[in-house]
């Protein structure tokens, strides 16, 4: 085997002989041999670094990515919380610095400053496109930020009942009963034609959850949603999204209390579903300082006057404050944070509205002549921005079976999760999709349908 | 020949690679934020030509939901991008730079093959709702990860969802939960003792339980009376790590796996200490029903400044049918074949997808490389290098519980401090300007001026003899100029010591101007 242990056997015998001991085995001789492994693991060897890339090599092998139009790869017009943009070489690069990566969360500071002065930037960044005034490092994925954002609200409030818009993607509400399930209850708001209808009789609720756009691709309403969280003297938590937020006015500016939200479309790949970062910030207020989850970075100064930058309101957090922490949460995605706000950075507000601008006019191109296609029906009327939802004449896993034949990862299957759409899928286009591309979409799409 | 015991080897005299003064920091200058660099109509921006119809935003969004402008990002050119941010990687320590001694964190080497396997587009660029058929690659990877996981513990099946180690533990106690109702019982409260992490009591908070403390004994370990007195029908089991977090390893885990299995209770493992033990001790042969483990600690994926990790928990067979699912497990009748299937009893989805993928990949990759003689080789060395370190600083250092330690143990300076004045702190700080990263400090909570120490396997002996060379001289330093240089550390760091507590009273998290 190869392995990354440097120890040659002289120096074992010399350091075992300057602790009086004869062998690595005595290291463990005061472990009961009832629980000592009497043979080892039934595991296979271990292997050189070139044998090791060609297993992971084969297994990359079996799977079909998504690429580009020609590379053999599906053509990507999948969304549903992670999407395939174009992540600039810049940014790749920036993220992949290995002091980044392979570093530890910034307890010494005076050793961080570089992760801590990206962190407090990404916070910034984050505060500017979700409207909000306070932003943590980053939390696990969208589905974790939004159990933390009910979680907030019901301590900021306490109160117990959280209402959850059926908008809101399944897989995060599912997250939300296995993890909330426990201390809260939760009922689920239904759509009507693809937006929100909160119940008029809300009860005594801790929050309203909804996400903007919605998992049909809807716009929400979003400032209605405030309005009726506040009277009844509820938050309101608002999924919010990074690329929409280049056209769309913010959740904040609408009325949202907390936003969260998924940073991946921004500088992460696909990767199978993670490490994503979750985004969560808030407004200004009374509870920020006792029930805000997760690590803060804040400016500070150092003993000769100079700016720097720190972990600090450290007393709400685990390691201080223990069984009555306002979140369990220590590792957070600090790296994929950093990568966002690279991209957010080398992007600008410009480059933002492009992007969602961009986004918006492949997905109203594909919608427009997806709809043509004789038995395929919009899902809804309401306005949308850069994903939509269509039925299909036929079973949509079979749909999205013939795609793929022809090359296309066709969308997502929406069919289980809303009965009440019948047959249906979510089609997402990114600024990745050219006029070609959607063109060839849907051509095969005509011939799967058929 | 092997020189006499408590004589230090010179062969470990040697220059070291881990020691890390010779890292270049240029100049003390702060670097302006993004937001001080921005300027109005700078851009690093470009987008493919596309061909598609060049619709308006005011054609394509309601006037009702279009901002006026975008947000207030930084307006910076790539080049001063690459630039801003190559400065700040310079203004920060990594495991890549040298010795990352951080106890309970096991700051390893991580290796860069498992970075190439994260940069597969294979798997890098699949889309976490494709269907089982065209995903073979990833579900066989993880399904024999998950085999691997539960060889190394010793259990039945896991579950590869948990983003991180706090993620896993709330996800282990909800299986607690989950099992308990099966049985029809609900106990109210979980057993943690007082060295135990801070996530351990949260996560139970989370889970709906009671975090009830078992006192450690003089030894250091679970005080096995106390623990006999605090169970009952109301205890829905005991989180335990072990080692624990003083670095020893609890040696009456027979009696107490057989005290809670007696009251109806579940052993809940922290595998935050599985480097200690891994190839040579499993969880499920001490008796743990239930383990999570830290793939960014023994299976070395980077720690990414604070994440991402990944928090697997793996189960016994009883708890099997509770996992989050989906998991992938075999086709029925077509061998090398996987779906995604969710167990029959499942508490739900932990994560939105499958959890941390390519941490995922990464840990399986070094899983490969090592087999199960480098698994174990990890455990021998780690503890090796740390017994060796603390019987260096024996004399100068106190080790309040002074069994015999495993991969890490925890000193302290109650001493220095008693003489001097300089505490803990103090010597964490003027150890940066030797080199090194300081251990964690003032953990666990039951020991007084703490630091504890986890050097890891993969820093070489000469790290450590030059690591524990530098912790004497601090210390002796210390007693000679009465704390004068500790207390005034670091000086050599981009800044200098920071004041965190005028820092939250004074709060300030973002830029403003």
């Amino acid at each position: 085997m190869g392995g990354f242990v440097p120890h040659t056997s002289a120096e074992i015998e010399a350091m075992l002989g300057f602790l009086g001991l004869d062998s690595l085995d005595d290291l463990f001789a005061h472990i009961p041999d009832a629980v000592r492994l009497a043979s080892g693991l039934a595991l296979e060897p271990g292997r050189s670094e070139a044998d090791v890339l060609d297993v992971l090599g084969s297994l990359a092998g079996r799977n079909r990515p998504a690429g580009s139009v020609g590379s053999g790869q599906l053509v990507c017009f999948a969304g549903g919380g992670a999407y395939e943009h174009d992540i600039p070489t810049a940014v790749r690069a920036l993220a992949g610095r290995s002091e980044f990566v392979t570093s530890y969360t910034p307890y010494q500071p005076e050793l961080a400053q570089g992760v801590l002065q990206a962190l407090f930037e990404y916070q910034t960044m984050l505060c500017r496109i979700t409207g909000m005034e306070v932003a943590n490092a980053s939390l696990y994925d969208a589905a974790s930020a939004a159990v933390e954002g009910l979680n907030l609200a019901a301590a900021a409030t306490g109160r117990k009942l959280v209402w959850v818009s059926v908008g809101v993607r399944p897989a995060i509400r599912s997250v939300i009963r296995t993890l909330c399930g426990p201390r809260l209850e939760i009922r689920e708001a239904p759509l009507h034609d693809g937006v929100t209808v909160w119940p008029d009789d809300l009860g005594e609720p801790a929050a309203l959850l909804l996400a903007h756009p919605n998992h049909l691709g809807v716009l929400e309403d979003v400032a209605n949603a405030a309005e009726t969280a506040h009277a009844a003297g509820a938050l309101l938590v608002a999924g919010a999204d990074p690329v929409a937020a280049g056209l769309l006015r913010s959740v904040g500016d609408l009325g949202a209390d907390v936003a969260v939200g998924e940073g991946q479309p921004l500088g992460t790949p696909l990767a199978f579903g993670g490490p994503y970062v979750g985004l969560f910030a808030v407004k200004q207020a009374p509870y920020v300082r006792r029930w805000l989850p997760g690590r803060l970075v804040g400016e500070g100064e150092d003993s000769e006057g100079r700016k720097a930058y720190v972990l600090t309101l450290s007393t709400r957090e685990q390691h201080i404050r223990r069984a009555g922490a306002s979140s369990n949460v220590c590792t957070n995605q600090t790296l994929i944070a950093v990568t966002t706000a690279i991209h957010m950075a080398w992007l600008g507000p410009q480059g933002l509205r492009e992007l969602a601008l961009r986004c918006a006019r492949g997905a109203r191109y594909a919608r427009e002549a997806l709809l043509r296609i004789p038995g395929v029906e919009a899902a809804t009327d309401a306005p949308s921005l850069y994903e939509f939802a269509i039925r299909t004449p036929r079973p949509a896993a079979e749909v999205l079976q013939k795609l793929a034949e022809e090359g296309f990862l066709g969308g997502l299957e929406l069919t289980g999760d809303y009965p009440e759409l019948g047959e249906a899928l979510l089609v997402t286009v990114t600024e990745t999709r050219t006029k070609a591309d959607v063109d060839a979409y849907v051509t095969a799409f005509e011939k799967a349908v058929a | 020949m092997a020189a006499a015991p408590g004589s230090v080897p010179e062969l470990l005299t040697r220059p070291s690679a881990g020691k890390a003064g010779a890292m270049p920091l240029l100049g003390r200058d702060g670097e302006p934020t993004l937001f001080e660099l921005s300027s109005p109509g700078r851009r690093g921006w470009s987008f493919r030509d596309t061909g598609l119809p060049e619709w308006t935003a005011d054609e394509l969004v309601p006037a009702d939901h279009l901002a006026a402008t975008p947000p207030a990002l930084p307006e910076v050119a790539e080049r001063d991008l690459v630039a801003h941010f190559s400065r700040l990687s310079s203004r920060n320590y990594s495991v890549d730079h040298g010795c990352y001694p951080l106890g309970s964190c096991t700051m390893k080497y991580n290796p860069k093959l498992c970075d190439a396997v994260a940069a597969m587009p294979g798997l890098a660029s699949c889309h976490p709702s494709q269907p089982d058929d065209q995903i073979q690659g990833w579900l066989t990877l993880l399904a024999d990860l998950e085999r691997i996981l539960c060889e190394v513990t010793g259990t039945a099946a896991a579950t590869l969802q948990p983003a991180a180690g706090a993620q896993g533990e709330l996800t282990g106690l909800l299986l607690m939960r989950a099992w308990h109702a099966s049985q029809g019982r609900q106990p109210t409260k979980v057993l943690i003792p007082d060295s135990a992490h801070g996530t351990n009591p949260a996560s139970a908070t989370m889970a709906g339980y009671a975090a009830v403390e078992v006192p450690s004994d003089r030894r250091g370990l679970v005080d096995l009376q106390a623990l006999r007195r605090l169970m009952s029908d109301d205890v829905a089991g005991l989180m335990l790590t072990n080692p624990n977090t003083v670095g020893l390893f609890e040696a009456d885990i027979e009696p107490i796996a057989a005290e809670v299995h007696a009251a109806n209770g579940l052993l809940y493992y922290d595998g935050a200490n599985l480097n200690a033990i891994v190839g040579v001790v499993r969880p499920g042969d001490m008796g743990f029903d239930i383990v999570h483990l830290n793939l960014h600690k023994t299976f070395a994926t980077p720690h990414g400044g604070g994440g991402p990790g990944a928090g697997p928990v793996a189960v016994a067979e009883r708890l099997a049918p509770f996992l989050p699912g989906p998991v992938p497990r075999p086709v029925p009748g077509e061998e090398g074949r996987y779906r995604w299937v969710m167990p029959e009893r499942s508490i739900g989805r932990i994560h939105g997808w499958h959890g941390n993928a390519l941490v995922l990949a990464r840990a399986y990759a070094y899983i490969l490389a090592h087999g199960a003689d480098g698994l174990a080789e990890i455990a021998r060395t780690a503890v090796l290098n740390a017994r060796y370190l603390k019987e260096r600083l024996r004399g100068t250092y106190d080790f309040p519980y002074d069994g015999p330690c495993m991969h890490e143990f925890v000193a302290s300076s109650a001493p220095i401090k008693r003489a001097t004045g300089v505490r803990a702190l103090d010597l964490a700080k003027r150890l940066m300007e030797e080199g090194f990263h300081p251990p964690t400090m003032y953990f666990p909570l039951i020991v007084d001026e703490a630091l504890m120490v986890e050097p890891t396997e993969t820093e070489s002996p000469q790290t450590v003899e030059a690591l524990a060379q530098a912790l004497l001289a601090i210390a002796v330093e210390a007693t000679e100029d009465g704390g004068a240089a500790a207390t005034a550390a670091p000086r050599t760091t981009p800044v200098g010591r920071i004041d965190e507590a005028s820092a939250a009273r004074h709060l300030k998290l973002t830029w403003s101007g």
